[in-house]
């Protein structure tokens, strides 16, 4: 037995020793879910950072995605291995906020390392969703978008249309779609992230709620509320259109993208941080245009955000706090964000990034990049367009990513799908209330 | 007779099954223990605070039609998965055992896929299915069948059965192949001098001398199905569409892991403690029974 504890107490002290030897400078580590060019523009910025100074080093690890990520970070806070900064999309957001006591909030991190940051240099529209009711800014926006409709402007002729032809109404899309499946156009239509764009950013933008109380803003008694006569009408029109073959259905996520990429989708609705994937890749002429919405509604008001910020987790020394707090400090400089969202099509989340680049004459030389920006912040916000703020909102998501591929199959109808989704989602509502009483 | 060897005193019993007890306990007691008591409890995800709710969890699973669709989905899928590979472990075994020449080199390559993991074997099959680029997806299209299983349940659920089985094929031929080799030769041999044909000393002879092995592995893959086929749902379908190919064992980490909610995931561990005791249970009564030859 002493033996043993001889065993452990020399390792243990080995270990110290090793420690100290590598902490001449001090490390942070960031988990995020990047990969792709994503990734690699990513990398490039902490590599800025690591060589602007020599006190800190940046550490960045891919942890899958989203979801995953958020996981593996929840994960390693309950086994105390968690990292410094973590990026946690804007769906997991309401979990977060509600585990106080895990993060340190960003005007105190920023308050303790006295390093100079300004929440109001941030758009409003983004930062309001990472503020709190009483204006204290929780996570630092990092990276966000909203959905565009992206054109093959190539299918387009094919299928005998105007590449510039009028899109801005779903009716005009499904004229365009049936012009599309006439001409033998394979996929006319498919689209990414259905809940987040065809369900969460219809309901800001046609301005009806999402969920009672604000979308959860107001407290976490809501209730959702996407099984409204406007809400069953779109998404049964997505089923008819499933059904008719207009539009393919290719997974939950993203995947979607790798078809409009390769050409063989015409019409995609997809986050505008796809910009970066099929600026890359795509070897056909693409448009960008404002989401679609249904005429019978007044002009649309406002865009949702999705994307992530980055939580600066609790239990670490000050030490390396105060090198969060840099590099946070650091990510929110003009000229990184500005550059982040030109690379990207990620939004300029400072207003100073979003100036920059106008002046730059950026948008005028890459027409449609300033339509999300645009798009997002072309009214003022009501209580259905602030975002949404509702807890186990991932799973919630899955619910209804389940139920909507009912509707594309045919088993279901939109009216049964959706009822099912929101009654389904309430229960988990009321559960996650339950936790965090 | 049996043989029963006593020791005097207590101490030296005590020390020679201390290690089979302690590794009981640590990767059994302790983890079940564990599971059961969590199971009464509703706590955050990142465990800061945690509430007593009594058997609220169970309650809450039991009233989910998604839970009990997955005991559903369960059945179908490890029954489809044992009778499959069991059937074409069999078969390839029987062809196997008439082998005269080369008989070393079909066995060793039947049992090659026996070595992929089953996360592996998911991606293999994934790969070949993929909507964009799956080479038997292309040839079904051609074929004019739209092959699309992250939209239809029940080709979702064809592809895991597929993946699932075909590794456990590997292992199922194994231990037909030896069970085949044990038999006498001279049975089947005074069979065939009496007129028996070929089907006739297969099913009156091979099956019955064979059922102790079909025993064992009938429930050896049902245990397979139910527990470790997690890697190529997780891989292929993440139990999707619509929880189509959502099993029991992929419920507890899509609610735990993916989820959060530990409290549900841990009354579904319980329950599956339970549903696999009671499987025990009969695997022992009947294997006892029917083991002698």
């Amino acid at each position: 037995m002493k033996k043993i504890k001889a065993i452990i107490a020399s390792l243990a002290l080995f270990a110290m020793f090793a420690g100290t030897a590598a902490q001449a400078k001090v490390e942070i580590q960031w988990w995020h879910a990047f990969g792709g060019r994503l990734g690699e523009l990513l990398d490039e910025q902490v590599n800025k950072f690591n060589a602007s100074q020599d006190k800190y080093t940046v550490v960045h690890t891919r942890k899958g995605n989203y979801s995953e990520t958020l996981n593996a970070g929840i994960a390693a806070f309950r086994a105390g291995q968690h990292p410094n900064i973590l990026m946690v999309f804007e769906v997991g957001t309401a979990s977060l906020m509600a585990a106080k006591g895990a993060y340190v909030p960003m005007y105190q991190l920023m308050k303790d390392a006295g390093q100079r940051f300004n929440p109001n240099g941030f758009v409003s529209a983004v930062s309001g969703y990472y503020t709190t009711t009483d204006g204290k800014m929780l996570s630092m926006p990092y990276n966000s978008s909203t959905p565009v409709l992206w054109v093959n402007k190539d299918l387009m002729k094919k299928a005998g249309l105007d590449p510039e032809m009028d899109l801005s109404t779903w009716k005009k899309v499904g004229n365009a779609l049936d012009a599309a499946k006439a001409k033998g156009i394979d996929m006319p239509f498919c689209t990414c992230w259905h809940s987040w764009v065809h369900l969460e950013n219809f309901s800001a933008y046609h301005n009806i709620p999402f969920a009672s109380k604000s979308n959860g803003f107001a407290g976490l008694d809501t209730e959702l509320s996407f099984n409204s006569p406007v809400h069953i009408k779109h998404i049964q029109t997505l089923g008819k259109w499933a059904q008719e073959g207009k539009f393919k259905y290719m997974g939950r996520r993203n995947e979607a993208g790798k078809n409009f990429r390769a050409g063989e989708c015409m019409l995609m609705t997809e986050s505008s941080a796809g910009y970066a994937g099929i600026k890359k890749e795509a070897k056909f002429e693409f448009g960008i245009r404002h989401l679609p919405y249904y005429g019978a509604t007044e002009a649309p008001q406002n865009t949702i955000i999705g994307g992530s910020s980055l939580w600066a987790l609790s239990g670490k020394s000050k030490e390396e706090n105060k090198g969060t707090a840099a590099f946070l400090a650091f990510l929110s400089r003009t000229d990184i964000q500005a550059k982040w969202h030109q690379d990207t099509g990620y939004l300029g989340v400072t207003t100073a990034a979003a100036k920059a680049t106008k002046k730059s004459g950026f948008y005028k030389s890459n027409p449609g990049t300033d339509l999300a920006g645009i798009q997002m912040m072309r009214n003022k916000v009501t209580q259905n367009s602030k975002g949404l703020r509702l807890g186990s909102f991932d799973q919630i998501r899955g619910i209804i990513d389940e139920e909507m591929e009912g509707v594309y199959n045919g088993t279901k109808t939109a009216q049964v799908a959706l009822d099912s989704a929101v009654k389904r989602g309430n229960v988990l509502l009321r559960r996650f209330e339950r936790a965090n009483k | 007779m049996e043989k029963r060897v006593f020791f005097k005193g207590w101490w030296l019993p005590a020390l020679l099954v201390a290690p089979q007890l302690l590794i009981s306990f640590v990767f059994f007691f302790y983890p079940s223990g564990q599971a059961i008591w969590n199971s009464l409890f509703l706590p955050d995800p990142f465990g800061l605070k945690t509430e007593f709710v009594g058997l609220d969890n169970f309650r809450f699973l039991l009233s989910d039609p998604y839970y009990l669709a997955s005991f559903k989905t369960t059945i179908i899928f490890s029954t489809a998965v044992s009778v499959s590979s069991m059937a074409l472990g069999l078969y390839l075994a029987a062809l196997a055992d008439r082998l005269i020449k080369g008989a070393g080199v079909y066995q060793t390559l039947l049992i090659w896929p026996y070595a992929i993991a089953p996360a592996i074997a998911g991606v293999l099959w994934l790969f070949m299915f993929n909507g964009n680029i799956g080479l038997a997806s292309y040839y079904l299209k051609a074929l004019g069948y739209e092959w699309n299983h992250t939209l239809k349940g029940d080709q979702a659920m064809f592809l895991v059965i597929l993946a699932s089985s075909w590794g456990r094929i590997s292992y199922n031929f194994l231990f037909f192949l030896a069970g085949l080799q044990a038999i006498p030769k001279s049975i089947i041999e005074a069979a065939a001098i009496d007129g028996a044909s070929f089907w006739k000393r297969f099913g009156s002879i091979v099956i019955p001398l064979l059922s102790p092995i079909t025993f064992f592995l009938l429930v050896v893959n049902i245990v397979y199905a139910f527990f470790d086929t997690f890697g190529v749902i997780h891989t292929i379908t993440s139990g999707g569409p619509e929880q189509s190919t959502t099993i029991l064992v992929y419920k507890v980490f899509s609610d735990g892991f993916v989820s959060q909610d530990l409290g549900s995931s841990a009354a579904q561990s319980v329950i599956l403690l339970v549903l696999v005791g009671i499987l025990t249970v009969i695997q022992f009564k009947y294997i006892e029974r029917k083991v002698h030859y």
